[in-house]
């Protein structure tokens, strides 16, 4: 098959860090080509030398067989690059016909010429059978949607090649059948599609061909019919890893956390939490599945006390927590692992010491009569660095500069080190590599087994199924089923985490008749 | 391609930008002097000659450096909270207004008591003139740069008030009140060059600053509130009540300026005593880098740099509004050091384009 893309030798260093090291890989039109790595293995810094966000400093980039020079996503554009963004770049307010042409000349200058740019996205979307309303506002889609409404968007500025970036990450199992029927529509009318993903299942559904990354080098391409996905994996992380955590079986012992009835209102004073029960026990981890958005943030942040109940109740250990805030709920020993490592676990501008003692800071031994405990803080930053593996091994060093997989450490070392009885981990593995995942994963496993009731909120299906003994499932603000670990039908989570409600239906059907 | 010795060069550079900021303002400035047909280098060392040339010169500096310092540090205070107290001048009057109403009131108190007491109330009416936002950006988010901007309004409307009603002096001449008490006076710790007990007092306020921001709780608080208020939230820390706090501080400090000024120099309570420190502060803090020793340094400069152009007027005839050009061209030079960073990563993303 013809070769679309060529890059040929592209190296990129930041500082000290060769992000891509000689990187050769060809996209062949009528192929998708799925691109594995681990967090690190320099997927990103490849797709933004190929989308004319960074400049390589060796190599070249052959497009068409033509020498290309993409020194801004302009320039992408213009040669027929595609980029759909794991965020979307579009405007919530503005109709999906606004979206697509912001950003473009206009026959009909200053004026838009929204007629003609709505009869060929409508024509688009027939022939790809993307079922997109032009007329309709983006944040009336679904997530789904709104990722095909990008798709249309680089297929209207005429992309050959579309890059898409863990583009499953936010879609439910069925949206995901259904992207990966357009993506073979697209690649059936001659396109190529780049494919970046950490999901071997995903690459041996989808692609054809894969490229593995590893330390910012091509470790091999190969086709998907070939390999395995046990000999995948052994190529992106350099070792056999183990998918099935060993989970020895314990029973469950006394609740640590008991929600009953809980209702919560957002921002906006629509409802995010309906009637939500629900316990934990010790030695138990509890998984709540569900596509992301649908009441796990206000359940996460009800539980740390950062938001109050409209009704129900919270007990920890017994003890109510409504309007105790975050400071009581620390005082019941519970750990906390937010799911923005950034935004909520740490405090960028403190070093690593400081940032250890920010739960417990105020009180003795670290503090007395308001003045901080310097020497006796600096051992235990030292000793829970070694405990924990911190690196690099430097308590001055601030928190902004530590990469992702150090800072949950940290996070855990400060959250985790009280040996707590209860423990709330939202999306602890967001953006970590296999090695930092696993080790996140043994050091849970090593709490339940201790005796800590573990509440583990992902919209990781995976990670759900690798650690709960319970998982219940959410769907806009409700519990929607709650089943044994054992006992659990894949598909049966899928269409739950979809809204889709056997047994409710089946009564309706009783009702009905 | 730099390598990694170049960018460390470069960054180390950056690190220095106040002095670069300082040096560039001053070449500037030699350049104006120079445009009104006079030697630059004559006026610099006329300069440095009437700010520290004598006792009585360097007293003069040491005058203007406290209350420069104490606002300085009350505004890092702030920033160090990313807060932006603009309520500075207000809190000044405050302050003043605070510990002079307790002098003029209580003049049989020995010293001693007099002057602890008065501390005490400049620090408390300014905090609550500052904290008074504070409270309202906390609890109802409410942006504190305008509410102590217009908390200045109240503030100086009401001494003037008072200035011109019952605290002003039996002769009734000037919007002004009687002369406080000599036990309230800050005293003179240094005779010839007529250096009172204000910048003792201001380099312990400097300590305390430090000691507060870097080794207690509550500066910790301050601090994580200022970097991150979601994650200080989830850690569990009090937000609205650093908020709060840091403001009381900020605008605590500030008070103390006025009575500096107040207690230390000028004697009685006037309509304009002020010459508008409250907002220098925001050049002092910047310069400084919001860190107390900084913020000493650049209360020094601030003050020497007035001090000498005082004289500079005299004697070479340039306007000592050049002191205060100069002090605005070292902040807008500073504010360009701290966007040049960015600059400079598009720069290079540019020039790797262009390659």
């Amino acid at each position: 098959m013809e070769s679309l893309l060529r890059v040929e030798n592209v190296t990129k260093v930041f500082g000290a860090v060769v992000a891509n090291d000689h990187v050769s890989l060809e996209v062949r039109r009528g192929e998708i080509h799925a691109l594995l790595g681990e967090n690190g293995a320099g997927k990103t810094t490849l797709m933004n030398i190929l989308y004319g966000l960074y400049r390589p400093d060796d190599g070249h980039i052959l497009f068409h067989g033509e020498r290309v020079t993409l020194s801004s996503p302009k320039d992408a554009i213009r040669a027929g690059i595609g980029m759909v963004h794991q965020h979307f770049m579009l405007i919530p307010v503005f109709s999906v016909v606004e979206n697509i042409v912001l950003g473009l000349g206009s026959l009909r200058r200053p004026l838009l010429d929204v007629e003609s740019a709505t009869r060929r996205i409508a024509a688009l979307s027939k022939e790809y059978r993307l079922d997109v309303d032009p007329h309709a506002r983006v944040c009336d889609l679904s997530v789904g949607a709104q990722q095909r409404v990008e798709i249309i968007k680089a297929l209207y500025r005429g992309a050959d090649l579309f890059i898409l970036d863990e583009p499953t990450a936010v879609l439910t199992p069925q949206e995901v059948d259904d992207l990966f029927a357009v993506l073979r529509r697209l690649v059936q009318e001659g396109h190529a599609i780049i494919f970046i993903t950490h999901k071997l299942d995903e690459v041996m559904r989808v692609s054809d061909r894969v490229t593995v990354l590893r330390d910012g080098a091509i470790v091999s391409t190969v086709a998907t019919s070939e390999t395995t996905k046990e000999e995948l994996a052994r190529m992106m992380v350099g070792r056999e890893i183990v998918f099935r955590v060993a989970r020895d079986p314990i029973s469950p012992g006394a609740s640590v956390l008991e929600v009953t009835e809980l209702d919560i209102d957002d921002e906006q004073c629509s409802v995010a939490l309906k009637g939500v029960s629900l316990s934990v026990r010790r030695h138990e981890i509890l998984g709540i599945a569900g596509v992301g958005g649908n009441g796990q943030n206000e359940l996460a942040g009800a539980l740390v006390g950062l938001y109050e109940p409209t009704q129900g109740t919270i007990a920890i250990l017994g003890e109510d927590i409504r309007g105790q805030g975050p400071k009581g709920v620390i005082k019941l020993n519970v750990g906390r692992i937010p799911e923005d490592r950034q935004a909520q676990g740490l405090i960028p501008d403190f070093t690593i010491s400081e940032n250890l003692i920010a739960t417990h800071f105020w009180q003795s031994p670290l503090s007395k009569w308001y003045l901080l405990n310097l020497p006796l803080i600096g051992r235990l930053a030292k000793k829970l660095i070694q405990d924990y593996d911190i690196r690099p091994p430097e308590p001055t060093l601030l928190a902004r500069q530590m990469s992702g997989g150090n800072q949950q450490k940290l996070i855990l070392a400060r959250e985790l080190s009280r040996d707590p009885d209860l423990i709330v981990a939202v999306q602890p593995t967001r953006g970590l590599d296999v090695g930092a995942t696993e080790y996140i994963y043994a050091e849970l496993l090593k709490h339940r087994q201790r005796g800590a009731g573990i509440l583990l909120i992902s919209t990781e299906l995976e990670e759900i199924l690798t650690l709960s003994d319970r998982i219940a499932v959410m769907f806009q603000g409700e519990i929607v089923g709650m089943m044994d670990a054992g006992s659990v039908e894949l598909e049966e989570i899928g269409l739950l985490m979809a809204g889709v409600r056997p047994q409710q239906d089946a009564v309706c059907d009783e009702v009905r008749r | 391609m730099t390598s990694r010795y170049q960018r460390k060069v470069v960054d180390a550079l950056f690190k220095m930008a106040p002095v670069w900021a300082v040096l560039g303002a001053l070449t500037i400035g030699a350049i104006l002097v120079r445009a009104a047909g006079l030697d630059p280098l004559k006026v610099y060392a006329s300069l440095v000659n009437g700010a520290f040339g004598s006792r009585s010169a360097l007293g003069i500096t040491l005058q203007k450096t406290v209350p420069l310092l104490f606002a300085g540090l009350g505004m890092a205070v702030a920033f160090r909270c990313d807060l932006v107290n603009l309520g500075g001048e207000g809190q000044i009057y405050i302050g003043a207004l605070a510990a002079g109403a307790i002098a003029l009131a209580f003049p049989f108190l020995p010293a001693p008591v007099m002057l602890t007491v008065c501390l005490v109330a400049a620090f408390v009416g300014g905090g609550i003139w500052g904290a008074i936002p504070g409270f309202l950006r906390a609890r109802y988010s409410k942006s504190e740069i305008i509410t102590t901007i217009l908390m200045n309004f109240i503030g100086f409307g009401f001494v003037s008030f008072l200035l011109h009603g019952p605290l002003q002096e039996s002769r009734g001449y000037y919007p002004q009140s009687e002369l406080i008490p000599p036990a309230a006076r800050l005293p003179i710790i240094w005779q010839a060059a007529n250096v009172h007990l204000g910048i003792i007092l201001a380099l312990l306020a400097a300590a305390g600053v430090y000691v507060l921001l870097w080794r207690t709780a509550i500066g910790y608080e301050i601090r994580a509130v200022g970097s991150n208020p979601k994650a200080a939230a989830h850690v569990g820390i009090p937000v609205v009540r650093s908020i709060v706090v840091a403001m009381l501080v900020s605008g605590g400090l500030m008070g103390l300026a006025g009575l500096a000024e107040v207690f230390g120099v000028q004697y009685r309570i006037s309509d304009f005593f002020s010459p508008g420190y409250g907002f220098d502060a925001i050049a002092v803090s910047l310069l400084g880098y919001t860190h107390p020793i900084g913020v000493t340094l650049a209360a020094l400069f601030f003050g020497a740099l007035r001090t000498g152009f005082n004289s500079v007027e005299r004697t070479q005839g340039v306007p000592r509004a050049m002191a205060q050009t100069v002090q605005g061209i070292t902040v807008l030079l500073l504010v360009i050091s701290v966007i040049l960073p960015r600059l400079r990563g598009r720069l290079r993303r540019k020039e790797n384009a262009s390659v």
